[in-house]
């Protein structure tokens, strides 16, 4: 099976931008066998997902391909025009999409969208189209495949749509199998199911697979050899154990270095130099509270409906004490980020009471609550960091705009000094704090929304998957500034995650939540080394984990 | 059908305070409708004073109002005193005029307004766009009454193709048995082919120029929502399965990208009914708007509150009917 199906020749792709040509691929040159899975990984922008779609030719109209050539099956296809280009797509090489609910046209019975791809290759009728689309259903193991043929994608959940995206994509059996990013924003369990039925059908129908995905983990698991991309070149191409063990490219080892992993700790995630910064931060041990300090913030019997809905959220208790971090995870609907709103008093609890510094809060409405002395207190760090700033403010009026509200700052040289310093704490550079978001990357972004957060020296933060639309490297970066900001500012942390590693590192408690309810909770190691419940258990297991193995790590 | 009901029901209030505001408003514009009404402009003080007590016109105005709503509760909206008829006949005889020169011109509109918006999506920035755009700028920027003049020295004056620009149908044609009141559709369910063509040469010429007017807006909506379309990811998937380009431009982008086309057409004609009044008089159309106008400049209050409450129910109307098209259309959208 050496059989060679692609092979990508010092590929180049520019994309003409208003700042002039941008070259997203500079030089790719990776083969591809028949039946193989591939993993293509990278951060973003390192042009991984540009090289699928040069292969697939779904360029943007503003991208070309400027050099190289891409030969499947010895035929150059980056020359390919109208027919011949359409019997390629789908029929020999297909392409499933990151964000499976738009890859769908949401206006179509997912069943016609299935038989659509059938009839382009295929010269059967319609009724025979709808039921080789009805088998494909069965084959990506959808529950009542009959029922489902007239849903619409909003029915659907995310994963289910994925699937029927890899029905529509398998459906005229394409020789090669190009996955981009194929679970980002799928929860752990459903991503490992449809991971699990990707592999089992590349398998079974000997289709080559190229996973092109920014999760190490995720590719260690499912494929035999992975290429690591950087700035539009591959600095390294291994299988994953040595890639794991011994990184040659100074990238690949940051990389490696940040993807955490159930051993690994805040401190591993970063170079030693970043480490020394803040060396005597880390060192410092956590304060011992006296024993019997009533807890920074108690909750009891939380429980949220929502109109005429069974609730989101029930039967919520949990306490945390001052200077404690405690991690709140699960899956998508399981009321975590309901949760964390109510406690920031965002909105309003159905029942049940929020006691914060011995004093209730849980009554005092949310829109009542700016006014609260507690405000300052309880401060939120959202999950987007795009889309969480005021597009129109500056990077300073963002961290400002706290102070000047709750800290009754006016504008002026002491305003400009708090936030300078805040900007310091968060390590933002101060010559970006005239800036825009939009003139900001992602990670810089990220360190607003915690400067905004930290503005006011709260006592309380609640970070709502601060990280997850952050590249791993850019994450670690922040764990690790908020873990110094903790322990520097004795800050309580609530951080609701559904990335059970990185949960696993920064937390000292954890509390699991399935279906609104509280399933487990208990020190975060031994939690996660000793799940009590199947549910916590399956979490657990389902997150792919960087097989260093005990062998590998005595071989080093 | 019973949210339908609903929407109906609470758009009640809005209704009725349409209804009040006009009353009010009509009662504020200068002019005596009992000056004008008198029999000439030598008619003494008490002639005067006859015709306002006979029109009720020397009650205080929340009287007068609290009559008129009661008429109005009665299914009585007034009695013109230009044309002496009920109001509530001479809306029934004119609505049908307005209503099927509206639809007529709307159509035309989304006829040339759909393809021409995809058209220049299909290729942002080329020769193509450029033309569309200022073919509807050039829509636009001329005024109907202007565009309709043009229309009828082109077509009526010098080529002679279309007939005098004088109403409905000229005054030779026996008229078909009123079933709808859209004279096209009457003089088909009678059978009389020759009529229905004199009917839809005298149409041809008002529609296009409303409908002249607004393309512009319906073919830049088209282009906008086409552009988001064909950039979006099922148009992509699409792509990546080697569908056809008439599937992929049709079936998958041009489906999606109607949805909005939908609601600015419901706009669109809400405001074609009521100022489309220009159209009418140029062409003489025996419609409601040039009707009210009328009414308006003669300060007589019946009809124009009576025509205010047409629109407004219309309004009301045509949104529930975008709104149930729309469920149609999407089926995300729910319509129970």
């Amino acid at each position: 099976m050496s059989e060679e199906l692609l092979r990508i020749d010092d590929l180049h792709v520019s994309f003409s931008t208003r700042r002039g040509l941008v070259e997203a691929v500079r030089g790719v040159t990776l083969t591809v066998e028949a039946g193989e899975m591939l993993g293509l990984v990278g951060e973003s922008g390192s042009g991984k997902s540009v090289t699928g779609f040069a292969t697939t030719r779904l360029l943007d109209s503003a991208g070309r391909v400027t050099g190289g050539k891409i030969l499947f099956r010895g035929q150059d296809i980056t020359k390919l025009r109208g027919d011949d280009l359409r019997q390629l797509q789908g029929a020999a090489m297909s392409m499933i999409f990151q964000n499976p609910r738009a890859a769908l046209n949401p206006i179509r019975a997912i069943g016609l969208q299935i038989a659509d791809a059938i009839l382009t290759h295929k010269r059967i009728s319609k009724d025979a189209a709808r039921a080789e689309a009805l088998e494909l259903l069965r084959a990506v193991q959808i529950r009542d495949p009959e029922k489902r043929m007239n849903a619409y994608p909003h029915e659907l959940s995310g994963g289910m749509c994925q699937r029927v995206m890899i029905a529509i994509a398998i459906s005229c059996n394409p020789a090669l199998l190009i996955a981009d990013e194929p679970t980002t924003g799928l929860d752990v369990t459903t991503q490992k199911v449809v991971m699990d039925l990707l592999a089992d059908i590349a398998a079974a129908r000997g289709m080559a697979t190229i996973l092109i995905t920014h999760d190490l983990g995720l590719a260690a698991r499912y494929c035999r050899r992975i290429a690591v991309m950087e700035q539009g070149r591959i600095v390294e191409e291994a299988s994953p154990k040595t890639l794991f063990s011994t990184p040659q490219h100074a990238y690949t080892r940051r990389l490696v270095a940040a993807s955490p992993t159930a051993t690994s700790r805040i401190e591993d995630l970063v170079t030693a130099e970043e480490r020394e910064r803040h060396a005597a931060v880390i060192s410092k041990p956590r304060q011992q509270l006296a024993h019997g300090t009533p807890p920074l913030l108690e909750v009891r019997k939380l429980a949220k409906r929502f109109d005429q809905g069974s609730a989101a959220v029930a039967d919520f208790s949990m306490t945390i004490a001052g200077g404690e971090s405690v991690g709140l995870v699960g899956e998508s609907g399981s009321g975590k980020s309901t949760t964390s709103r109510m406690i920031c008093r965002l909105i309003d609890p159905s029942e049940g009471d929020i006691v914060f510094d011995g004093q209730s809060i849980g009554h005092v409405a949310a829109r009542d609550f700016h006014r609260s002395r507690f405000r300052k207190d309880i401060q939120i760090v959202f999950q987007d960091p795009n889309e969480s700033l005021n597009p129109r403010f500056t990077a300073f009026d963002c961290i400002a705009h706290p102070l000047m509200r709750l800290d009754d700052m006016r504008a002026g040289s002491e305003l400009r000094q708090r936030v300078e310093e805040c900007a310091e704490r968060v390590g933002l550079p101060l010559d970006l704090l005239p800036r825009f978001p939009h003139q900001l990357s992602g990670g810089q972004k990220a360190r607003v929304g915690i400067a905004r957060a930290i503005a006011c020296r709260p006592r309380l933060l609640v970070l709502d998957e601060p990280t997850a639309a952050l590249d791993v490297s850019v994450q670690a970066v922040v764990l690790q500034l908020l873990d110094r900001l903790r322990r520097e500012n004795d800050i309580a942390l609530l951080f609701v995650s559904h990335d059970l590693n990185v949960v696993r590192m920064l937390c000292d408690r954890t509390i699991v939540l399935r279906n609104g309810g509280i399933v487990e909770q208990g020190e975060s190691r031994a939690l996660f080394d000793n799940p009590k419940t199947d549910y916590t258990r399956k979490l657990v297991e389902a997150i792919p984990h960087i097989e260093t193995g005990p062998a590998l790590a005595a071989a080093l | 059908m019973v949210r339908a009901g609903r929407r109906l029901l609470s758009s009640l209030p809005a209704l009725f305070g349409v209804l009040v505001f006009t009353f009010l408003l009509m009662r504020v514009l200068p002019g005596d409708p009992a000056v004008f009404f008198a029999s000439g402009p030598n008619a003494g003080k008490e002639e005067i004073e006859q015709i306002r007590k006979q029109m009720g016109l020397n009650k205080s105005v929340p009287e007068q109002l609290v009559f008129y709503l009661s008429d109005i509760g009665h299914g009585n909206l007034g009695r013109s005193m230009m044309t002496g008829q009920p109001v509530l006949k001479d809306l029934r005889e004119r609505l049908p005029a307005s209503l099927e020169l509206t639809f007529t011109a709307l159509l035309i509109a989304l006829i040339a307004a759909v393809p021409l918006g995809v058209v220049a999506a299909l290729r942002p920035g080329s020769f193509v766009d450029h033309g569309v755009r200022l073919f509807c700028a050039l829509g636009v920027c001329v005024p109907t009454f202007v565009s309709g003049l043009l229309l009828i020295y082109v077509f009526y004056y010098l080529l002679g193709l279309a007939p005098d620009p004088t109403g409905r149908i000229d005054v030779f044609t026996s008229l078909p048995p009123q079933r709808t009141g859209f004279l096209s559709i009457d003089f088909l369910l009678a059978g009389d082919i020759e009529g229905w063509w004199a009917a839809c040469k005298q149409l041809i010429l008002p529609a296009v120029s409303m409908a002249l007017f607004v393309i512009a807006p319906l073919a830049r909506i088209t282009r906008a929502s086409m552009l988001v379309s064909l950039g979006s990811d099922f148009v992509r998937t699409a792509r990546s399965v080697g569908l056809s380009w008439h599937k992929v431009v049709v079936t998958y982008a041009l489906r999606n990208a109607i949805l909005p086309v939908i609601t600015i057409a419901g706009i669109v004609f809400s405001t074609m009914l009521g100022a489309n009044v220009l159209v009418e008089k140029v062409f003489s159309w025996p419609g409601v708007a040039s009707y009210a106008l009328d009414a308006l400049l003669s300060s007589d209050y019946a009809p124009v509150q009576g025509f205010v409450l047409l629109m407004a129910s219309l309004f009301v109307l045509v949104n529930l009917i975008v709104d149930v098209c729309y469920g149609i259309a999407d089926p995300r959208v729910s319509i129970e």
